[in-house]
């Protein structure tokens, strides 16, 4: 042991096992604090402590435990928690999981450190989200309106287009009547290095790059550094939208595989299981992760979140998109039948929901009729798919008529309203009247969501 | 004498200590130089396992812990009420003022205003005899509200010797003396009680009087009555929440305590904009002044969520030992259930089902059996109701999940949310084939006293009808609806409207956002008025074509939201217009019979 002004080194280590290192002979060591490890050939990883008590550390090796020895190594308690250096000059700059430069170029001069974990925000100062996000995308627009400072995750399925969509949205986001631009940050959780290109590539197409910061960690990067990664992306994305008061865009994908970081932690260190082998405290870990987002009273900024996870075999019971569900203000669910249609988006409009869209839309904010206009495609929609499931087994014979109506504007707003293309980028107004022109061909009486007045300004259909 | 200790173990919200033999369970102590608030939970020799209400970030051993003396409590007195507060009753807005926009940590605070001056006016005078819960006097809390400032429950009988004269007082004044034996006493215009000790009462009632809600799907098919108990489990976007937040604004009770425990920020800041806003349709004030918030969102520290529901039932029993109806809603019981689930495996405790710990369902019993309608301690006499609506989230829908089925043991309402209605969008997505409520006949009497005596049967034949489509369903399923006859086809269509005009509620539509128990009962009865006479025509050869087409459907269908509550009057002209209808459509086929 010995003591320098940089902290504490240690090297009687005491066990290694997966991702953790056990530490003996400790004097000093606080619970969350930073640990640099250095190993036998003398490379640097950095760590964290998870418990801390009778003489023990319990540390977390953020780039795994490969090359340790219980001999040789050595553990610097570096006095502080996990912290971040953060100024503007991180606007178009692309870090690895860790927020270590990753694009040839120095660190960046700090303006301030801040501690990765974040604070949780008070809810008294929240300001709530009432801001429109125009995405150009008809579904979301019209039927899962997203609003500034939300929380919408994107559940998909392993080789459904998310990615694109996800793009599509950082491109085309706007508030309308505002010229501001969003802020893009991009967190890449154990993604494929095709993915993160694309996305790369994207942004940097559009112009959007330079006012975006990219965090990678790819599939072969190790994975506890996951762990860190969404909390690095966060506090940017804090940074830039409560200091500097900018909109930002925070995009984490693959939350799955923070999961799974997380489950291998849980695992090493024996602790009881929850469903499915991961933690009871995944929903928490998940809370500290998604909360990130919204507003806050006195400032200009927002945080919206857009993480997208893939369900394990589409299932979406799985703890993963289970809780996530139970922490975001809604989903948009990617559905296998309409990517095989080859409909994009593939949003099954039924799994999904937008929680704050009717704070967002009305009077005053969008158009009178948009909340309305959505409830009632959502209440066809789901009757048309009813009404296919049925006639599946009796044959159209054996539909009335009003159903047979139903079954076209199934089909209408299948074509017409839900496909786009991946650069369309379509107007509210556009949006609005695609609706109408499907909900038209139904007959008046059936749209009983939607108010007298509203009926006789935009529908179009027979009597 | 107070213990002090130092820290030997940390690992996130568990901390261990030595040298804390004096210290008791559950007793609140200070953690570290920061002085962060934590709970002993457990003792082992002079080691005090603490669970720790803040971020135990940067805490390490060697760090100093001193015991309090005291077990967690809450302060009970004029300006709880329009608070928001965390799991351990500190005012996140004094929080606020104090740390910024995000939580700090030994942030130290007063749950109310103790320089805040009130009016008081004494309801004793020196020479009475008070004993634990008598009312010492009033003072105007909010215009909603008369507070009672009450004697502790645990105060002995005493003799007033000295009463404090009706003016305006800090309520850290004192206001009454007793004596008893020689031991004098001073009450305050507060006092404090343990948040895990229920607030004692004299007697206990059965509930009879229905919590109105203004909800048709709970007013007329699932009614909770004032002191009673239910649940509400349902998947994530089923609408628990919004559920929740309808009754929060809209019950007929005196106060209501709403505890956000583990769920998202954004959800407390809507109902803290909200509130200040939304008017109370029986007083004409604004929701806030009858509310009191306690707020352990999923991103605070775990242990005060665990805290958090008892903070809050405590509260509304203070409120109802006044005489108050106190309508307790908790969002959501799972998250306090996972908390209950994190301690105990950093406890290393033996695991039950899921991780859970095996005395789950022990203090899931304890928490339900807070609510209740009784007879409040001391004098004058007076009698005042918990009423405790739980959410539940359970994981991935499933409700034979251990939250679920041990909750649905100690309720007697029970609310079940549906995955597949809320997927069609048809909200709230109650389930009306698996809830069930154990109330119904109890608070008919109250219906057919205070509304219509024909409630009781009419809620059985509109359900009747529900029933009977349920399995009709099935049918149509596999053959198709063309191969029912009419008259069941008729069945699914007056299910259909039921389903749409009576059991969806719109909560963001001005008027359909609170339905009068009046309004309530005309629309059931036309639904039900609209089959009798449907299936009359129907045997006297109309058919049914020509039924579906009539005009009044759409009235009907969209009464809820085109129909004030003030102008249900408009409903018995429509009864009217539909009877008319109907003789038509019979004089038409006599037509064309005579034709």
């Amino acid at each position: 042991m010995s003591e320098t002004a940089a902290g504490i080194e240690y090297t009687k280590v005491a066990e290694i096992k997966g991702p953790l290192m056990i530490i003996d002979g400790i004097t000093r060591a606080s619970f969350d604090e930073l640990v640099e490890i250095e190993t036998p050939n003398k490379e640097r990883r950095l760590g964290r402590v998870l418990e801390v008590g009778f003489g023990k550390a319990v540390v977390q090796v953020f780039e795994g435990t490969t090359g340790l020895a219980i001999t040789g190594t050595k553990a610097k308690f570096l006095g502080k928690t996990m912290q971040l250096p953060v100024s503007q000059e991180l606007l178009g700059r692309v870090f690895d999981g860790l927020g270590r430069p990753n694009d040839g170029l120095p660190v960046p001069v700090a303006d301030k450190f801040l501690d990765v974990s974040g604070e949780p925000m008070n809810p008294e100062r929240r300001e709530y989200p009432t801001s429109f996000i125009q995405t150009g995308v008809s579904v979301i627009d019209g039927m899962l309106t997203l609003v500034r400072g939300q929380k919408l995750p994107i559940f998909s399925g392993s080789g459904m287009p998310h990615n694109i969509l996800a793009a599509q949205i950082a491109r085309q986001a706007a508030v309308v009547g505002t010229k501001e631009d969003f802020a893009v940050v991009f967190a890449a959780i154990g993604v494929q290095y095709s993915d993160a290109q694309y996305f790369k590539r994207s942004l940097e197409e559009s112009g959007a790059l330079r006012r975006s910061v990219l965090f990678l960690n790819l599939a072969d990067d190790p994975a506890i550094e996951r762990i860190i990664t969404p909390r690095v992306a966060l506090t940017v994305a804090e940074y830039l939208a409560f200091e500097l008061g900018m909109h930002v865009l925070a995009i984490l994908t693959d939350m799955t595989n923070y999961a799974e970081a997380l489950r291998e932690i849980s695992a090493a260190r024996e602790e009881v299981p929850g469903r499915k082998g991961y933690p009871g405290y995944l929903y928490t870990d998940l809370a500290n992760n998604y909360e990130r987002a919204g507003r806050v009273k006195g400032k200009n900024g927002s945080v919206t979140q857009v993480p997208i996870l893939s369900m394990p075999a589409d299932d979406i019971t799985h703890p993963i998109p289970d809780l996530t569900g139970y922490i975001t203000e809604g989903q948009i669910v990617l559905g296998r039948d309409l990517f095989r249609k080859g409909i994009y988006p593939p949003v099954n409009v039924l799994m999904s929901l937008s929680r704050l869209m009717k704070d967002g839309v009305g009077e005053g904010k969008t158009r009178e009729d948009h909340m309305e206009v959505g409830n009632q495609l959502y209440d066809a929609y789901s009757r048309a798919q009813e009404v296919r499931a049925l006639a599946e087994i009796v044959g159209k014979a054996g539909l009335t008529g009003v159903d047979l109506k139903y079954l076209d504007a199934g089909d209408m707003f299948e074509d017409h309203f839900l496909r786009q293309g991946n650069d369309e980028n379509r107007t509210l107004e556009e949006t609005l009247g695609r609706a109408w022109e499907v909900l038209s061909t139904l007959p008046e009486g059936e749209l009983t969501k939607i108010k007298d007045k509203n009926l006789r300004q935009h529908y179009k259909g027979s009597k | 004498m107070e213990a002090k200790g130092k820290i030997v173990w940390v690992s996130g919200p568990a901390v261990k200590a030595d040298g804390m033999s004096s210290v008791k369970m559950y007793e609140t102590v200070e953690v570290g130089s920061t002085k962060l608030i934590g709970e002993v939970i457990r003792l082992a020799g002079d080691i005090a396992f603490i669970q720790v209400y803040e971020s135990t970030s940067g805490l390490r051993p060697g760090e100093p812990v001193r015991g309090t003396g005291q077990p967690l409590s809450v302060l009970l007195g004029p300006g709880v009420i329009g608070k928001i507060y965390d799991g351990i009753q500190r005012p996140l807005d004094e929080i606020a003022q104090k740390s910024g926009s995000f939580i700090g940590r030994g942030v130290a605070t007063t749950p109310v205003d103790m320089k805040k001056k009130y009016k008081f006016s004494p309801a004793v005078k020196v020479g009475d005899e008070i004993v634990g819960g008598s009312v010492l006097g009033f003072v105007e809390e909010t215009p909603l509200l008369t507070h009672s400032i009450l004697a502790p429950p645990d105060h002995p009988r005493g003799k007033i010797i000295d009463a404090a004269k009706e003016n305006t007082y800090e309520i850290g004044q004192v206001v009454a003396t007793t004596e008893n034996n020689g031991n004098r006493l001073e009450l305050k215009m507060f006092h404090k009680w343990p948040v895990r000790k229920p607030r004692p009462y004299a007697e206990r009632f059965d509930p009879s009087v229905p919590l109105i809600t203004g909800q048709r799907i709970i007013d007329t098919y699932f009614p909770i009555a004032k002191g009673g108990t239910g649940a509400i489990p349902g998947g994530f976007g089923t609408g628990k929440t919004v559920t929740l937040h309808q009754i929060a604004k809209w019950a007929d009770s005196k106060v209501v305590v709403y505890i956000g425990c583990g769920e998202r920020g954004n959800e407390m800041t809507e109902v803290l904009v909200e509130f200040p806003h939304l008017i109370d349709p029986r007083s004409g004030r604004p929701l806030m002044e009858r509310t009191v918030l306690v707020a352990n969102t999923s991103n605070m520290p775990v242990a005060a969520r665990e805290a958090s529901i008892y903070t809050g039932v405590t509260i509304a029993e203070y409120y109802r030992d006044m005489g108050f109806d106190v309508v307790l809603v908790a969002d959501s019981t799972s998250r306090w259930a996972e908390a209950l689930r994190e301690m105990s495996g950093r406890l290393e405790e033996m695991p039950a089902e899921e991780g859970y710990p095996s005395y789950l369902a022990s203090r899931l019993a304890e928490f339900y059996e807070r609510a209740g309608r009784v007879r409040a301690l001391g004098s004058p006499e007076r009698s005042g109701s918990v009423t405790i609506v739980g959410a539940v989230s359970p994981s991935g829908a499933d409700f034979t999940e251990p939250v679920t089925t041990h909750t649905i043991r100690f309720i007697k309402t029970f609310w079940a949310l549906d995955t597949r209605l809320a997927y069609s969008r048809h909200y709230p997505s109650i389930n009306w084939m698996q809830s069930y409520s154990g109330y119904l006949e109890d608070v008919s009497k109250w219906w057919k006293q205070n509304v219509n005596a024909e409630w009781y049967g009419l809620r059985a034949e509109s359900y009747n009808i529900l029933q009977r489509e349920d399995t009709l369903k099935e049918i149509v399923r596999l053959l198709g609806p063309e191969a029912l006859p009419d008259e069941e086809k008729l069945v699914l269509e007056v299910a259909r409207m039921i389903k749409i005009g009576i059991l969806q509620q719109n909560s963001f539509d001005k008027v359909d956002t609170y339905c009068s128990p009046q309004k309530q009962l005309k629309q059931v009865r036309l639904m039900v008025q609209f089959y009798k006479n449907s299936q009359k025509a129907l045997r006297d050869g109309v058919s049914l074509v020509d039924i579906r087409a009539m005009p009044i459907i759409t009235s009907l269908l969209k009464a809820k939201f085109e129909v004030t509550d003030e102008e249900v009057s408009k409903l018995d002209t429509m009864e009217q217009e539909m009877n008319d209808q109907f003789s038509k459509l019979g004089q038409r086929e006599e037509v064309k019979v005579l034709v």
